[in-house]
């Protein structure tokens, strides 16, 4: 007996002491939630990877570097925590596609952020072919003097503006290019014997410089002069950068919402949760009395676990998870009605408070075991489908009879032995009835 | 227990709510969102009051925008359905909402591609129909040891009964309201048919849980009970607590529909509606086709 009460008065104190934490975190902004950009506000932009020139075995790997090459492109526009992540996608339809997802936290411009991803897609090197007239190369109609190099625009790391001492004392604006390992091997050999052959730069078929190699370059570094203006340069830095996709991509899904738009959902979310739980409490102690206040603490508890759950994990929150919160905040009750009706139906048959409380939940797990499995499978099932959104709303609502569940066997139970008596008539009996009639 | 005995009734009650669900959907049709047909949604609101319905669609169209339609949202708002746009296009929304004395704000801007579309409404599909079979066959391995009188696939099979009813009459509100306010049916309202399903076969449970309890005890005391009052007996017994947790659910479902954010507001009035139905299936109708279909295979014996 005291030391059920012992127990009901940890847990009181442990959910208040997680209940201040969860409510301090985000007030001093220690530990936010993480939010979904449906409620932060910002773009998320879905491409489809174009791997028809990839060969089975590489495309984990060219996604990856897909993936490097656009998250490097991201972040150098200054965008705050920016995801980029792939996915395999499509395998209901039969073929199977690999996708880009892109999340801008943020960016509200949508257009502005697909230009920001750049859309230019690849970047290819050419050599002029014996006895070409390398004059006549910037124009992208000369596609035909030109055959592909060893090197390709996938070996390219980088690509940045300098200024070198050139003629006279001015600087001199020049590219510098920057080739990974591989490429580095390929270019020097490909630079060693092509001296004095024009080396073509082409994004989506058209030159956009054509160089001729003076010399064998073995270092991976190359320095493309010949009197740049600074602008031409950046642009043509811009370029090699943009354009050094491993594999073409093409935008399949955009999706922006405005932060006040998200924002105005947050405060709209809180507040439908604030009144949807103290309507549930109401209604649970008007019509269960004792019990029903003690369902209206579990009910508290579960809260604040989900609360903490949700910044532990961290479970990602969005409009369609919040719905699944205030929904399982009015389901979570559900264990204790059954716990409740089943206790008195025992008190009915004259047994004491606390006889019918141990009697009525262990009939009552049966149902609540059953009925709370089927509510998984369909969270389960459409976690496994669903698109991010879906997936969103079947995560919280899993946790959700989950930790209803656990919450109603231990924390409600718990509680109301605490309270309960070995008393068989009066005013204990009263509390524990329910209903009009008492 | 009168929802046993006067079964018929309900079975009538039932049908006919079943087929004006039907024949709303028939009558109205159900829109599909750009979730599932791929295309854009833009949402716009204005700084001051937005211009009508219809300069502002004669400004679209002379920019080039082609099957779109507009409608209405909140205080001073548009939400525009159309193709997918080019860049040329995206880039010009805001400007071209705009108008004098009213700027114009892109408050939501969703594209889906066609193939996305085709691969989100096959998921959907897929996605309920195993929800279906896995209920089914949980009823069905739960209730094994269940009773003689009626073998544990007939209670997965009219669990799947009544959860056919939860579906179509959801449905049925559904085309209603795409007729009455241009609701389409999009990945949320998927969404809320599924926890619909999960929920009411949640109730449904819990009432043949019972009957199946009262089956044991009565063979444990040798007692000689009709199913018919077996049954009705697990049904007045549940009935508040089926009643009671539909409420704090509604209540909360309530608190979402009126004070939550507006992109889950007609998600909120689905599981509403479902929900009801579900309570509604699972009291009036589970257990008294339970009692029919245990009449049949008595007859059926004799």
């Amino acid at each position: 007996m005291w030391q059920k009460r012992a127990i009901a008065l940890v847990i009181l104190i442990v959910g208040t002491g997680i209940g201040w934490y969860v409510y301090s975190s985000q007030h001093d902004g220690s530990r936010p939630f993480k939010l979904g950009l449906d409620l932060s506000g910002g773009t998320q932009l879905v491409y489809r990877a174009n791997l028809d020139a990839i060969k089975g075995g590489d495309i984990a790997d060219s996604m990856a570097s897909l993936r490097d090459t656009i998250e490097r492109r991201v972040n150098l526009f200054g965008v705050s925590e920016p995801i980029v992540q792939t996915e395999h996608a499509g395998t209901l339809a039969g073929t199977s596609e690999e996708r880009l997802i892109v999340e801008l936290p943020g960016v509200t411009d949508t257009q502005r952020a697909i230009e920001l991803i750049g859309q230019t897609p690849v970047l290819e090197f050419r050599m002029l072919k014996e006895g070409g007239e390398a004059t006549a190369t910037a124009s992208s109609t000369t596609n035909e003097l030109f055959e592909p190099a060893a090197i390709t625009g996938k070996n390219l790391k980088s690509a940045e503006l300098q200024f070198q001492g050139g003629t006279g004392a001015l600087t001199e604006p020049v590219v510098v290019l920057h080739f990974d390992a591989e490429g580095t091997k390929i270019f020097a050999e490909l630079t060693k014997n092509n001296v004095g052959r024009a080396f073509g730069m082409f994004l989506d078929g058209v030159a956009i410089s054509v160089p001729v190699i003076r010399e064998a370059i073995p270092d991976g570094t190359a320095v493309i002069s010949g009197g740049f203006t600074p602008e031409e340069a950046k642009e043509l830095a811009r370029n090699l950068n943009y354009g050094a996709l491993p594999v073409p991509i093409e935008l399949i899904s955009t999706q922006t919402v405005s932060g006040t738009l998200g924002s105005e959902a947050i405060a709209s979310g809180i507040f439908a949760g604030i009144w949807g739980l103290a309507l549930v409490a109401f209604f649970m102690i008007l019509w269960y009395r004792i019990p029903g206040l003690i369902a209206a603490l579990a009910l508290s508890v579960y809260v604040i676990a989900m609360l903490l759950l949700f910044l532990l994990i961290p479970v990602t929150l969005t409009a369609a998870g919040i719905a699944a919160f205030i929904l399982s905040i009015g389901m979570a009750v559900d264990a204790n009605v059954l716990i409740f009706e089943r206790t008195r139906e025992e008190l009915a048959a004259g047994k004491s408070t606390r006889e019918a409380i141990n009697e009525g939940f262990s009939r009552a797990w049966l149902s609540i075991r059953d009925s709370n499995i089927s509510s998984m499978i369909t969270a389960i099932i459409l976690f496994w489908l669903g698109t991010s959104l879906v997936k969103g709303f079947a995560l919280v609502f899993g946790l959700g009879v989950l930790i209803s569940m656990l919450s109603a066997i231990a924390v409600s139970r718990t509680f109301l032995l605490a309270v309960s008596s070995e008393e068989r008539k009066g005013i204990t009996r009263f509390l524990f009835g329910s209903g009009i009639r008492g | 227990m009168f929802i046993i005995t006067q079964k018929n009734i309900f079975f009538a009650l039932t049908g006919a709510l079943v087929f004006a669900s039907i024949a709303s959907v028939a009558f109205f049709g159900l829109s599909l969102g750009i979730d599932f047909t791929g295309g854009t949604l833009v949402e716009v609101s204005y700084d001051g009051t937005r211009p009508g319905a219809v300069p502002l669609s004669n400004t679209l169209t002379d920019a080039g925008f082609k099957d779109f339609s507009l409608r209405e949202t909140g205080e001073n708002g548009y939400i525009m359905r159309a193709t997918t746009l080019t860049d040329e296009k995206r880039q010009m929304l805001p400007a071209v909402f705009s108008y004098q004395g009213g700027t114009a704000h892109v408050e939501r801007l969703t594209e889906i591609g066609p193939t996305i579309g085709v691969e989100l409404r096959n998921k959907a599909i897929l996605a309920i129909t195993l929800v279906l079979i896995a209920i089914l066959l949980f009823i069905a391995f739960a209730f094994r040891k269940a009773s003689e009188a009626v073998s544990s696939w007939a209670y997965g099979l009219i669990a799947l009964i009544t959860l056919l009813h939860d579906v179509i009459v959801p449905l049925g509100f559904f085309a209603f309201l795409g007729y009455l306010l241009g609701a389409q049916i999009d990945a949320l309202f998927v969404t809320a048919i599924l926890t619909v399903l999960g929920y009411s076969v949640h109730d449904t449970i819990v009432v043949f849980d019972r009957t199946r309890e009262n089956l044991r005890i009565n063979s444990e005391r040798g007692r000689k009970e009709d199913f018919g009052s077996v049954a009705g007996r697990a049904l007045s017994q549940t009935i508040t607590r089926s009643i009671n947790t539909s409420m704090t659910t509604l209540l909360a479902l309530l608190a979402l529909y009126i004070l939550g954010p507006e992109s889950t507001r007609i998600f909120s009035l689905t599981l509403l509606v479902g929900i009801i139905a579900g309570t509604y299936s699972s009291i009036f109708l589970a257990t008294p086709l339970l009692v029919q279909v245990e009449k049949w295979r008595k007859n059926r014996k004799k």
